[in-house]
């Protein structure tokens, strides 16, 4: 189909023919300072951690190290929920609610002006587009304090006819693909409703959730209400079993999520998850194809792929399968490839060389089976630091791994279909349940389509849209609970 | 056969499982016996259902979800509110039963149908109306629709020891299947022998096959597989030991279910909103 792609390297011949040039165009990193060494905020101050143990957290766009990370260990972990208890007992509690909303609406607003400095740093240890971090992550992380602040003052309205009370101490533990903004997530509902906190941001990406945790200082929250441990399972699993915390709030895979599951059983911890999916994304053959496309191509490349709620598998009409993936073809040659601070790129680095190996052994392991594979032959990809090309497998069959498992990573898997029911019955056909896109210009059949998909959030004719009002979470094997919205605040009450 | 212990003449009820509306006898061809409370005497063998019982009543629950979840809400509550009626006409059969098998006093056994029967019109009356008390459409920034819904979690498994109340037993099960969820339940050991009349109201109630199905049997025999079966959406534990719920929570990890564990709960919201999950739609909203 179309003209055979070049292979030289010179970024100008996309699949159409014909590419813009650019030059780059890199944001500057004169706004972030980055400490050497890092320690841990507990109880209102910067602290040493117990074991002396430092691990490097470095920048994936080229591999260099950052910074230094403290290493939390069991008794580190023990002084946060200790200091966030003394809060939870005293001072943060003694606030009335208005007083604790106010606290929260000054962290948004300190967001907002610390904004340039939160998304430089976040796309220097995360890897993923400045445009992204600038755009979408941080408005977000403020949008998210600024929404839940004003709750904090309106609990008696939250659950019909009953009074709420906040749950204690929660013990927050997030992942590396939206750091700052998972730990947003986590935060900003947990103090609205009155709790105190222990995060612990993931190992690969702490060094927004440590700024955040200035950001507090700065907002003068009482000391212990946010406290913030760097480390790594082992600190994580060391918050999970403490005895003193009441609620576990997760966002990661689905594998930890189980063992983090099953070691609360034996104590009344609450337990909310937020873990893995194999979204679908549907394009019925009276779709709109090339918004269709557009959307097919954010949901699974935004972010390198790193989203739990990615649109993995593309499930397109038979009958306009060939247009479509010719389309898809020659959108993806002109997606650009590289340096994460360049303003002109659309997919930045993969966090770490981990991630990037597990990505890479999928797609060889899919290639060897003999899945129909594309990748633009256009797109280069820097010589320094851990990069892949978009792809995609077509034709696959429901049976293959990478139409199974999540592969995190910028990799769709394609499959046909002939009526709705076959489209519904193979988006369903997952243990997931977290996401999933509908395309048709026809009303009804989107509304029968979302009514019988097992998705906690469609997106109809649009896809990977948030909003701090608008509740997310999974059904069956993608997690417990929402977050966001009204529905996100349940999750860290106690109702009377 | 229930009630041995009566007249020659009187024709004794042959007590069997309800799964997908039918009454079959366990697959298992095993019995338990059930004896009177006061007199000690033989009241009834019961079906010691099996884990193919288990695992029949759990493809049966799955097999109605689509069709029960998509009949109208108002649907759905006419249908608890006859099973309200036909409680109410079977009322001396389930105070004998009570009385004969529990040792509850006249005015206990009539207390507690009493429960079951407000419980019923309670939920009959929740049917259509948490969708707007729990729903919302979100005040999100940018020019789309977005609204959450709940909608049924899927296949309910309970596991009901023999220490039940009947009133929070109804409120569960009533609350369960008036949100579209289908329901297995387990009532264990003596217990059990309130099944008979359960399941009659259920049969004359015009509740499609499947959407409710009884097993009797012993707890210790049957809750693993029930926990562990991956068909089950969410499991919900009735008063059952410490050490059996800290299992069945482990168990359920297996495909991520919901566990519920309460204590004693007042009919309401909450019971509902244990067994939905919620959806949340998005739109562009343009021209």
């Amino acid at each position: 189909m179309g003209k055979t792609m070049s292979t030289n390297n010179n970024k100008t011949a996309g699949e159409s023919g014909f590419q813009f040039e650019y030059d780059p165009a890199p944001e500057s990193t004169d706004m972030v300072n980055i400490k050497k060494q890092n320690k841990l905020f507990i109880n209102g101050k910067w602290m040493a951690g117990k074991s002396g143990k430092f691990f490097d957290t470095i920048n994936p766009a080229n591999g260099e190290k950052l910074a230094e990370l403290t290493e939390a260990n069991t008794e580190d972990v023990d002084r946060a929920v200790k200091a966030a208890r003394k809060a939870f007992n005293g001072a943060w509690s003694e606030l009335s609610p208005k007083q604790r909303g106010r606290y929260i609406y000054r962290i948004a607003r300190i967001i907002q002006e610390r904004s340039r400095e939160l998304a430089v740093l976040e796309t220097m240890d995360n890897g993923k587009p400045i445009k992204e971090s600038r755009d979408f992550d941080i408005p977000q992380v403020a949008a998210h304090f600024f929404y839940y602040a004003g709750w904090a003052d309106k609990l008696d309205y939250l659950f019909n006819g009953k009074s709420v009370s906040p749950i204690g101490v929660a013990g927050q533990i997030i992942p590396w693909n939206f750091p700052l903004l998972m730990a947003a997530w986590k935060i900003a509902p947990a103090l609205a409703a009155g709790n105190c906190v222990v995060l612990k941001p993931a190992e690969t990406t702490s060094l927004t959730a440590l700024l955040l945790g200035e950001i507090i200082e700065e907002a003068g929250l009482p000391p212990g209400t946010v406290n913030i441990i760097t480390g790594a399972g082992a600190t994580g699993a060391a918050l999970v079993n403490h005895p003193d915390v009441d609620k576990i709030a997760f966002t990661g895979s689905t594998e930890v999520g189980k063992i983090i599951a099953r070691s609360t059983v034996n104590s009344a911890k609450k337990l909310t998850l937020e873990l893995g999916g194999k979204s679908a994304h549907i394009v019925y053959e009276d779709a709109a194809l090339d918004q269709a496309v557009e959307s097919v191509v954010s949901g699974i490349y935004f972010n390198q792929g790193h989203v739990c709620c990615a649109g993995s598998r593309l499930l397109v009409e038979e009958s306009i399968a060939d247009l479509f993936v010719h389309k898809l073809k020659r959108r993806m040659a002109s997606l650009r490839v590289g340096d994460p601070l360049d303003k002109n790129t659309d997919i930045g680095a993969i966090n770490s060389p981990g991630e990037l190996e597990k990505i890479k052994g999928l797609i060889a392991d899919a290639i060897a089976d003999g899945i129909e594979y594309f990748e633009p032959e256009s797109t280069v990809l820097p010589q320094k630091g851990y990069y892949i090309k978009p792809s995609f497998f077509n034709n696959v069959a429901s049976s293959a791994t990478i139409c199974r498992r999540e592969i995190f990573g910028p990799v769709l898997a394609i499959q046909t279909f002939r009526t709705p029911e076959e489209a519904i019955r193979k988006a369903n056909d997952t243990p997931y349940g977290l996401a999933a896109g509908i395309w048709s210009e026809k009303g009804s059949k989107i509304h029968s389509t979302a009514q019988a998909l097992k998705a906690g959030v469609i997106w109809a004719n649009t896809y990977n849209k948030f909003d701090p009002a608008s509740p997310f979470g999974g059904y069956n094997e993608s997690g417990w609970g929402r977050e966001g919205g009204r529905h996100g605040l349940l999750s860290y009450v106690e109702v009377k | 056969m229930a009630g041995l212990n009566g007249t020659n003449t009187h024709v004794a009820k042959t007590i069997k499982l309800y799964i997908g509306g039918a009454f079959p006898r366990t697959e298992s061809g095993r019995s338990f016996p059930v004896y009177t409370a006061e007199s000690k005497k033989l009241y009834a063998h019961l079906c010691r259902a099996s884990r193919k019982d288990a695992r029949n009543a759990v493809a049966a629950a799955k097999s109605a979800i689509n069709g029960w979840s998509s009949r109208s809400a108002y649907n759905r509550g006419q249908i608890l509110y006859r099973m309200a009626e036909m409680l109410e006409g079977k009322r001396s059969e389930f105070v004998d039963t009570f009385v004969e098998t529990l040792g509850y006093s006249q005015d206990e056994a009539d207390n507690a149908v009493d429960e079951g029967i407000d419980a019923f019109v309670y939920y009959a009356g929740f049917a259509d109306k948490y969708q707007q008390v729990i729903g919302a459409v979100n005040p999100v920034s940018g020019p789309h629709h977005n609204f959450t819904t709940p909608e049924p979690v899927g296949v309910v498994a309970m596991l009901g020891s023999d220490k039940f109340h009947f009133g929070q037993l109804i409120s569960r099960i009533a609350s369960i299947v008036c949100s579209g969820n289908t329901l297995v339940l387990l009532l264990a050991e003596k217990g059990a022998a309130i099944l008979a009349p359960l399941a009659e109201v259920f049969a004359t109630s015009d509740l499609p096959g499947g959407v409710i199905n009884l097993l009797t049997g012993f707890l210790d025999e049957l809750y693993i597989h029930m926990a562990s079966h991956m068909e089950v959406d969410s499991i919900c534990c009735e008063f059952t030991e410490g050490e059996i719920t800290a299992k069945v929570k482990e168990e359920a990890v297996h495909n991520l279910k919901r566990v519920v564990v309460t204590p004693r709960i007042e009919p309401g919201l909450q019971s509902v909103l244990d067994f939905v999950e919620l959806k949340t739609v998005w739109h562009p909203v343009g021209f």
